[in-house]
C-alpha cells in the first residue's frame, strides 16, 4: 500500500534521538524532578509519552521494555499518558530505556507539568487540524455527490459526472493522507505487535474503498463512494475527539493538583539572624529548607510552619472553600494557598514524595489498572477482529464470482460495519469520565475496580470516630442547676478552661466563645490559685469565689449544698461525657460533651437504607456512646468496643454470607478492614494519605459527597452495561447483513461511526 | 452547464484556502481553550487583564 511507503517520510520518530539529549536523562540533577529512588538500587521516573494512541500501544510499549535488562517494572497510563518506569541502577539506565522508545516510535520526556500542558495544547491543535481537513473535505464532496444521487438516467452527461468525481478526488486525498493517519498508524503499530486493534478493520476498510473508487475514476467504470469514505472518516474522527477531550477534563481536574505547586521558592538561608530570602527553583529545595511564604502565594512544599499565624486556604485538597488557620506547629500542604500574613516554613516533603503528587500518583495507578470488564472487551475485541477479517476474506472470496465489481464494496461494506471501536470504547470512556467526575467531588479513586465493585455492594460498613462523626468534642446540652445565670457560668466555664490544654477544655471554651455575647465583664483570676488535676478537673478563685470544673466526683467535694447529692445520683447516668462546674456550696452547671454527627450523614444513612442497602457500624468506643450514633442515624447492626481484628472478622462473617461490603473508615486505624474489604473508602488526611491502602479517598471528609459518589459509581455501571449491550448487539446485527450485500458503504459507515459515537456520547453524560 | 466547469474548480480553489484561514487561526491559538472564554463574561475582572 502506498500509506507504508509514504509512512517512513511523514512520522519519523518524534523522539528526542540524537545522543547528547539522551545523555542528559543520567544526569543526576536533570533527574531529581522526576525520579525517585523505590528501594534499595532500584529507581522509578515518570516519563510522558508521545505518539500513545491506543490501548496496544500500552502492551507493545510495556511488553518490550520489560525485555530489557534491569527493567523491573513498566506501566503506562493511558488517561494521562505518563509512563512508571522502574529499573535497577546497576543493569541498566534511564537513556537506554528512552533511546528503546525511540526505537519503538514513542518519544518520551520527563512528566513535569508545563511539558504536559504543551504536548496536550500541540496534540489538540493537531485533533482539531485533522477533523476540519475531514469535515471539510466531507461536505465539499458530498456537495459534488449529490448531482449523482438526485439525477433522473440521462440527466446527468458523463462529462460533467467525471469532472465531479476528480474534484471529489482530489478533496479525499488530504482526508486519506492526513486525516485518516492515526487510523493507519494505529493500525501498523498493532500489527508490529501482532495483535489487530480496532484500528486495523478501519484502516483496511478506508484503504480498500479510496483505492477502488480512484480505480473507478481513473478508468471510468465502476462506482465512487468518496463521499461515504470522507463521512466516514469525519465520524470516526469526531468519536476520537470527544474521547480525547474526556480523557484531557478528567485529566485537568488531577492537573490542577500537580500544576498548583509554584515554581519558584523564597528560601531563607541565614534563618533566623537575617530575613532575607533567596529565589530558588522550588525543584531544588530540599527537606529542611526554610521558606518565606508571603500572603496571597502558594506554598511551595510540605513544611511545617515555624513561624507566624496566617490562614491558608486548601480548597484543592479538600474542596472546602473557607481557608484553614495555621500557626506555628501546623503542616501545611504545598500548593496551597497562603491568604493572611507571611509565614517561615520548614521544608518536609519535596517533589514527588508530597501529598499533592501523591494523590495524583494513587489516581494514575488506579488508571492504569484496567477494570475486568474493560479487559474482558479487550479481549473479546480482539479476537472479533481476526473473525470479522476471516469472514470478509471468505465473503470477498464467493462475491468475487457472483459479481466481481461489487465485490470491493462487499468487503468495504463488512470491514467497516463490523469494526468493534465501540466495543473497546465502552467501557473505558465511562469510567475516565467517572473518575474525572469524582475527583472533582474530592473522592479520588485510587484502585480500578473500585467503581464496578460499589456499584454492586450490598452492605455498607461505616467507622464511628471521624467518618460518621466529626472527631472532636462539642456541647450537646446543658443544664445551669444552681442560682447563677447560664452566663455567669460560661464565663467561668471560660477563664477556668482557658488555662488548659484538655480537649474537653477546648470544646467548653469554644462553646462559651459562641454562646457570650461581647463585650463582656473580665473576671479577676488569681493566676496562683490554679490547680490542674488530672483525670478530675481543675480549680481556681475568680473574684473571691473557689470554683471547679470536672467530674462529678471532684466537685461534689466542695459542693456541699441544697444541690448537692440528690440531685446528682439521679443526673449522673448518660451516655456522653459529662462535666460539671461546682462553687463552695452548690453545684452550679453540667455540661454533655460529646462527637458530635456529620451534618450529612443521616441523608447518607436514610438513602443507603432507602435504596436497600445494609448498613453497619463499627466502632472502638464504648456501648452507649455507639448506641446513640445508631439511634440517631437508625442504623441497626452496630459493633462496640471492637478491636480492628474483630472488625475484620465481623467484614469476613459478612462477606461469607454473600455480602459485597464496601467499608467506610478513617484509614489509619481501620488498616485491617479496610484490606478485608470489597472495596474501602479512606476519610483522607494529609499526611497520612501516602500509605493508604483504600481503594477510594474522600479527601474533604463530606458524607454528602459520598453519597453522590455512590448514586455516580451506580450510574456508570449502567452506562457500562447500556455501551456493551449496545455494541455487541450491533456487531452482532450487522454482520449478517453487509455479508450478503443488504449494507452500501455508507449505510455501513454511518452505522459503524454512528456507534461508536452513541457510545462515547452516552459516557459523557457522567461528567455533568 | 459549461460554467461548472469555471465553478468546480473555483470551489476547489476556496476550500483550501477556507482550509489556510483555518490553519492560520489554529495556530495563532483561537481554539486551544474551547470551555474558558464562555466562563468570562461572567468574570468581575474590567480593568485588568488576565
Amino acid at each position: 500500500m502506498d500509506y507504508y511507503r509514504l509512512r517512513e517520510k511523514t512520522s519519523a520518530p518524534p523522539a528526542p534521538a540524537d545522543r547528547r539529549t539522551l545523555e542528559a536523562y543520567d544526569d543526576p540533577l536533570f533527574q531529581t524532578s522526576f525520579v525517585r529512588r523505590r528501594e534499595e538500587g532500584t529507581l522509578e521516573a515518570a516519563l510522558l509519552l508521545d505518539g500513545v494512541r491506543c490501548t496496544a500501544c500500552l502492551w507493545l510499549i510495556e511488553e518490550s521494555l520489560k525485555r530489557l535488562d534491569g527493567v523491573c517494572g513498566v506501566q503506562v497510563n493511558y488517561v494521562t499518558r505518563r509512563a512508571t518506569l522502574a529499573w535497577r541502577e546497576t543493569d541498566t539506565k534511564l537513556s537506554h530505556i528512552v533511546a528503546r522508545l525511540s526505537v519503538l516510535g514513542y518519544g518520551a520526556h520527563p512528566y513535569l507539568p508545563q511539558q504536559i500542558d504543551d504536548a496536550r495544547r500541540s496534540e489538540k491543535r493537531r485533533w482539531l487540524w485533522r477533523l476540519f481537513v475531514a469535515g471539510f473535505g466531507m461536505m465539499q464532496v458530498m456537495m459534488y455527490a449529490v448531482p449523482a444521487y438526485i439525477a433522473q438516467p440521462g440527466e446527468f452527461s458523463t462529462e460533467y459526472e467525471t469532472l465531479m468525481r476528480w474534484a471529489s478526488f482530489v478533496l479525499t486525498v488530504p482526508v486519506i493522507a492526513y486525516a485518516a493517519q492515526p487510523f493507519f498508524l494505529g493500525a501498523y503499530r498493532g500489527l508490529r505487535a501482532g495483535r489487530a486493534g480496532m484500528d486495523l478493520p478501519v484502516a483496511l476498510g478506508i484503504a480498500t474503498a479510496f483505492l477502488a473508487s480512484t480505480w473507478a475514476t481513473f478508468t471510468h467504470q465502476g462506482e465512487v463512494y468518496f463521499d461515504s469514505l470522507t463521512m466516514f472518516v469525519f465520524l470516526l474522527l469526531l468519536g476520537r475527539y470527544l474521547e480525547l477531550r474526556a480523557r484531557e477534563s478528567a485529566g485537568a481536574s488531577l492537573a490542577h493538583l500537580a500544576r498548583v505547586t509554584p515554581s519558584f521558592a523564597e528560601r531563607l538561608s541565614a534563618f533566623p539572624s537575617s530575613r532575607l530570602g533567596e529565589r530558588v527553583l522550588a525543584a531544588q529545595l530540599l527537606p529542611g529548607d526554610l521558606l518565606l511564604v508571603r500572603p496571597g502565594e502558594a506554598i511551595p512544599a510540605d513544611g511545617v510552619v515555624l513561624e507566624g499565624i496566617s490562614t491558608v486556604d486548601e480548597a484543592l485538597l479538600t474542596g472546602e472553600s473557607v481557608p484553614v488557620q495555621k500557626i506555628a506547629g501546623s503542616a501545611v500542604v504545598g500548593g496551597s494557598q497562603n491568604v493572611d500574613s507571611s509565614l517561615v516554613v520548614r521544608v518536609e516533603r519535596v517533589g514527588q514524595s508530597g501529598i499533592l503528587a501523591s494523590i495524583a500518583r494513587l489516581v494514575e495507578q488506579a488508571a492504569a489498572q484496567r477494570p475486568p470488564l474493560a479487559e474482558m472487551a479487550d479481549r473479546y475485541a480482539q479476537h472479533f477482529v481476526w473473525w470479522v477479517l476471516i469472514a470478509t476474506s471468505i465473503t470477498t472470496a464467493v462475491w468475487a464470482f457472483i459479481d466481481p465489481i461489487r465485490a470491493p464494496w462487499i468487503a468495504v461494506s463488512l470491514l467497516v460495519a463490523t469494526c468493534p471501536c465501540a466495543l473497546s470504547l465502552a467501557t473505558p470512556v465511562a469510567l475516565t469520565a467517572a473518575t474525572g467526575r469524582l475527583a472533582r467531588q474530592s473522592l479520588i479513586i485510587t484502585k480500578g475496580h473500585a467503581l464496578e465493585t460499589m456499584a454492586q455492594a450490598t452492605d455498607y460498613v461505616f467507622d464511628k470516630t471521624g467518618t460518621l462523626t466529626e472527631g472532636k468534642l462539642s456541647v450537646v446540652t446543658e443544664k445551669v442547676l444552681g442560682t447563677h445565670t447560664r452566663e455567669h457560668c460560661l464565663a467561668v466555664i471560660h477563664t477556668l478552661e482557658n488555662l488548659s490544654e484538655h480537649p474537653i477544655a477546648k470544646a467548653l471554651c469554644a462553646h462559651a466563645n459562641a454562646s457570650l455575647r461581647t463585650p463582656r465583664r473580665m473576671m479577676s483570676l488569681q493566676t496562683d490559685s490554679c490547680r490542674n488535676i488530672p483525670g478530675a478537673g481543675i480549680q481556681a478563685i475568680i473574684d473571691g469565689c473557689t470554683y471547679r470544673v470536672g467530674t462529678l466526683a471532684y466537685c461534689a467535694e466542695i459542693a456541699r449544698g441544697p444541690f448537692g447529692l440528690a440531685i446528682s445520683t439521679e443526673l449522673s447516668v448518660s451516655p456522653y461525657t459529662r462535666v460539671w462546674l461546682a462553687t463552695n456550696d452548690a453545684l452550679l452547671a453540667f455540661y454533655d460533651l460529646s462527637d458530635c454527627m456529620k451534618p450529612d450523614a443521616r441523608a447518607l444513612i436514610g438513602s443507603l437504607h432507602a435504596a436497600g442497602k445494609n448498613t453497619h457500624l463499627l466502632s472502638g468506643d464504648g456501648v452507649g456512646v455507639v448506641m446513640e450514633v445508631a439511634r440517631c442515624l437508625g442504623m441497626q447492626n452496630i459493633r462496640a468496643t471492637a478491636t480492628p481484628e474483630e472488625k475484620r472478622l465481623y467484614v469476613l462473617a459478612l462477606q461469607r454470607a454473600g455480602a459485597k461490603v464496601v467499608m467506610v473508615g478513617d484509614g489509619v486505624n481501620d488498616a485491617p478492614v479496610l484490606a478485608q474489604a470489597d472495596v474501602s473508602i479512606a476519610m483522607g488526611s494529609g499526611a497520612t494519605l501516602a500509605q493508604t491502602r483504600a481503594d477510594a479517598v474522600l479527601l474533604n471528609g463530606r458524607l454528602a459527597d459520598l453519597q453522590s459518589a455512590i448514586s455516580v459509581s451506580r450510574s456508570t455501571r449502567r452506562i457500562i452495561h447500556q455501551n456493551l449491550f449496545w455494541s455487541f448487539g450491533y456487531n452482532l446485527a450487522v454482520i449478517p447483513l453487509a455479508a450478503m450485500g443488504m449494507l452500501n458503504p455508507w449505510i455501513a459507515g454511518v452505522g459503524m461511526s454512528v456507534s461508536s459515537l452513541l457510545v462515547v456520547l452516552n459516557a459523557l453524560r457522567l461528567r455533568a | 452547464m459549461d460554467i461548472l466547469y469555471l465553478l468546480i474548480p473555483l470551489s476547489l480553489v476556496l476550500v483550501f484556502l477556507i482550509g489556510v484561514v483555518f490553519w492560520f487561526a489554529l495556530r495563532s491559538g483561537q481554539f486551544d481553550d474551547l470551555e474558558g472564554p464562555a466562563f468570562k463574561v461572567l468574570m468581575d475582572d474590567d480593568g485588568k487583564k488576565r
